[in-house]
């Protein structure tokens, strides 16, 4: 049996008497990468914000990497990444020191942060940027720097929020690279996207609609079921019923 | 501990980097501190007068010469009749009318009395009452000196009206200019901009740009998030007050009668309920816009009614009880009395003990606004 890192039961966020999130049910195994899958205003950010502790659940049950979401979110904070929708390092503060403050506040010890710096500088290909302010980085870039630094400290769990949103597709390439390794390296990895051939990338993925989770399983058996060619189809015979978007 | 540190680093960063705050660090108290307390003054100077002089003798040109050289006057016409004069009023030319009926000098010396008229523009109440009363007081003491006069010549006259002479000495600031009263209450509104404002900005554009998001989601501690941002503005709030403290010194040679050490201490704590209400503010207002106008809200409150320019005393009881509940009011009668009086700290022990009362409300009210999960 695989070890379950999100463990959620019919989770449930109201707001007055509309139901952002309805009820959902589903795990995410440690080391997958689970696509979270839904139309504008599905539901899927307050999901999100919920299991990483940034928002209360009305009802049900969910806990992630074993920590309850109604108790013990700073203890869920503490093993988990995220990377919101709207870009969120500091775009006044250098590459370098976006590095060094969010290692710093996950407790990385100061030499442990060089040296993992150094590295990941390396490996982004960020050696002439590294004094540069963030803010001055094509947005490709900065992507990858926000992902980087999501995992900096070696969480168990990575949220990722729409991450390439407005990439071009060879960095959005780069970018599931980043993913696979990532995972790789035993970070589950729970990401939203509306890109369908990113879909296809996860191992598994769910498919939300109207708060509500209408389908989960691998891509393969979900094309199957929906007898559909490819994943994007199968999203439009779920999604068309939607009653809800963003406006 | 390690956390905080990481905290402030990227805080004092960011300061340092904008060159508009940095600028305005230290534009603020010396632009404020030089013009203001110059530009300001309560004292009512160049009141223009009209004058109606239907005597044309020696005594009413004697009066006429004693108000022009009193200073405070400007004379703009002298006008055949009331009517003429009171044009001048009507057309915002003249503040004050003089008239001085006919047969003046004859009824003063026979009857010993006579009456002057004085009409006076009261759309500005302060120069109207303070202009009627300084020519009030000019008048009074040209009879006073006639009966001098009359004295000399008939020495006989015992029955000649006695005078309360009062006599004023006045104490803590010799020549009664504003100035003094002004400068020490522009060193506590720095402080209050620095501490209340600026720091409420700078957690409310976190917000805005989305960076709160990624500190929520870490497992950074409450304290430690807010330590990190009061902390910073508290020591710049610190540097402003002492540069404030140098260019009241250099401009005004105003040196704190009183102790230094007492005088930080206060800066101190006061900085503290500031940084504590500005926090608050950010905890309310979702972007910078709304934080500008609560803050601007509050701010008019501040100086309007914090004791600044008009005192605390002379309002009606409610508006002191609001003005005794605002932490700007207790500081600035402590720094006029530690900087002026010289006052110790046994006098000023309750606007201590109100300061830390505030200090307290404040900060813990926004600490338990400020929430990590929604």
């Amino acid at each position: 049996m695989e070890e379950k890192v999100i463990i959620c039961n019919d989770l449930t966020k109201q707001f007055g008497d509309f139901y952002a999130v309805n009820k959902i049910s589903f795990d995410v195994y440690k080391g997958e990468v689970f696509g979270f899958l839904g139309a504008n205003g599905a539901g899927k950010t307050t999901a999100m914000r919920i299991l990483c502790g940034l928002s209360y659940p009305t009802s049900g049950k969910a806990s992630v990497a074993g920590f309850d979401v109604y108790k013990q979110q700073e203890s869920i904070k503490k093993n988990i990444g995220y990377m919101s929708q709207k870009f969120s390092l500091y775009e006044n503060l250098t590459v370098s020191e976006n590095i060094e403050f969010f290692g710093g506040i996950y407790g990385v010890e100061r030499s442990e942060i060089s040296m993992r710096r150094t590295d990941l500088i390396e490996r982004l290909g960020l050696e002439k940027e590294v004094n540069k302010m963030v803010g001055e980085l094509p947005l490709g870039w900065k992507q990858k720097l926000a992902f980087s630094v999501a995992i900096f400290h070696q969480p168990r769990i990575v949220f990722l929020d729409e991450p390439t949103g407005g990439v071009d597709p060879v960095t959005r390439r780069q970018f599931w690279d980043m993913i696979y390794e990532a995972a790789a390296g035993g970070i589950t990895v729970f990401v939203t996207t509306h890109y369908m051939d990113e879909a296809e990338y996860c191992n598994r993925i769910s498919i939300m609609v109207d708060g509500r989770i209408e389908a989960l399983d691998t891509p393969e058996n979900l094309k199957k079921n929906y007898s559909a060619s490819s994943m994007d189809e199968v999203f439009y015979q779920l999604a068309r019923g939607a009653k809800r978007s963003d406006n | 501990m390690k956390i905080l540190r990481f905290l402030l680093q990227k805080e004092f960063r960011q300061i340092f980097r904008d060159k508009t705050i940095i600028a305005m660090m230290f534009m603020m108290p010396t632009v404020q501190l030089i013009i203001l307390p110059l530009a300001m003054d309560l004292e009512v100077k160049n009141i223009s007068l009209s004058i109606v002089d239907r005597d044309h003798s020696s005594y009413s040109q004697q009066l006429i010469s004693k108000v022009g050289s009193s200073g405070y006057f400007k004379m703009v016409s002298m006008e055949p009749s009331y009517k003429e004069a009171l044009k001048y009023v009507e057309r915002d030319e003249a503040d004050v009318v003089l008239e001085i009926p006919a047969g003046f000098e004859r009824n003063l010396i026979r009857e010993g009395k006579q009456k002057v008229g004085l009409s006076v523009d009261a759309i500005d109440g302060t120069k109207a009452s303070i202009g009627g009363s300084y020519l009030n007081a000019i008048i009074a003491d040209f009879t006073a000196n006639l009966e001098i006069n009359n004295k000399a010549t008939t020495p006989t006259n015992y029955t000649s009206k006695s005078f309360i002479d009062v006599t004023y000495s006045t104490w803590f600031n010799p020549l009664a200019q504003f100035k003094y009263y002004l400068v020490p209450g522009i060193l506590v509104l720095l402080l209050t901009m620095i501490g209340g404002f600026l720091s409420s900005l700078n957690i409310v554009r976190e917000k805005e740009v989305g960076t709160i998001e990624q500190i929520n989601v870490s497992p950074i501690k409450k304290w430690q998030f807010i330590l990190g941002k009061l902390i910073p503005f508290w020591i710049m709030g610190i540097i402003v007050f002492t540069l404030g403290l140098v260019v009241c010194w250099l401009i005004y040679g105003i040196v704190s009668e009183g102790s230094l050490l007492l005088l930080y201490l206060f800066a101190a704590f006061y900085l503290i309920a500031v940084l504590g209400f500005g926090l608050l503010i950010s905890t309310i207002s979702d972007n910078q816009i709304q934080a500008m106008f609560l803050a601007f809200f509050f701010m008019m409150i501040f100086t309007l009614m914090g004791g600044l320019f008009t005192s605390v005393e002379s309002m009606p009881d409610w508006a002191r009880n609001i003005s005794n509940l605002m932490p700007i009011t207790h500081f600035i009668r402590v720094v006029r009395m530690v900087m002026l009086k010289g006052s110790g700290f046994a006098d000023v022990q309750l606007e201590f003990f109100y300061i830390i009362v505030f200090g307290v409300i404040l900060n813990g009210w926004a600490i338990w606004n400020y929430r990590k999960t929604a």
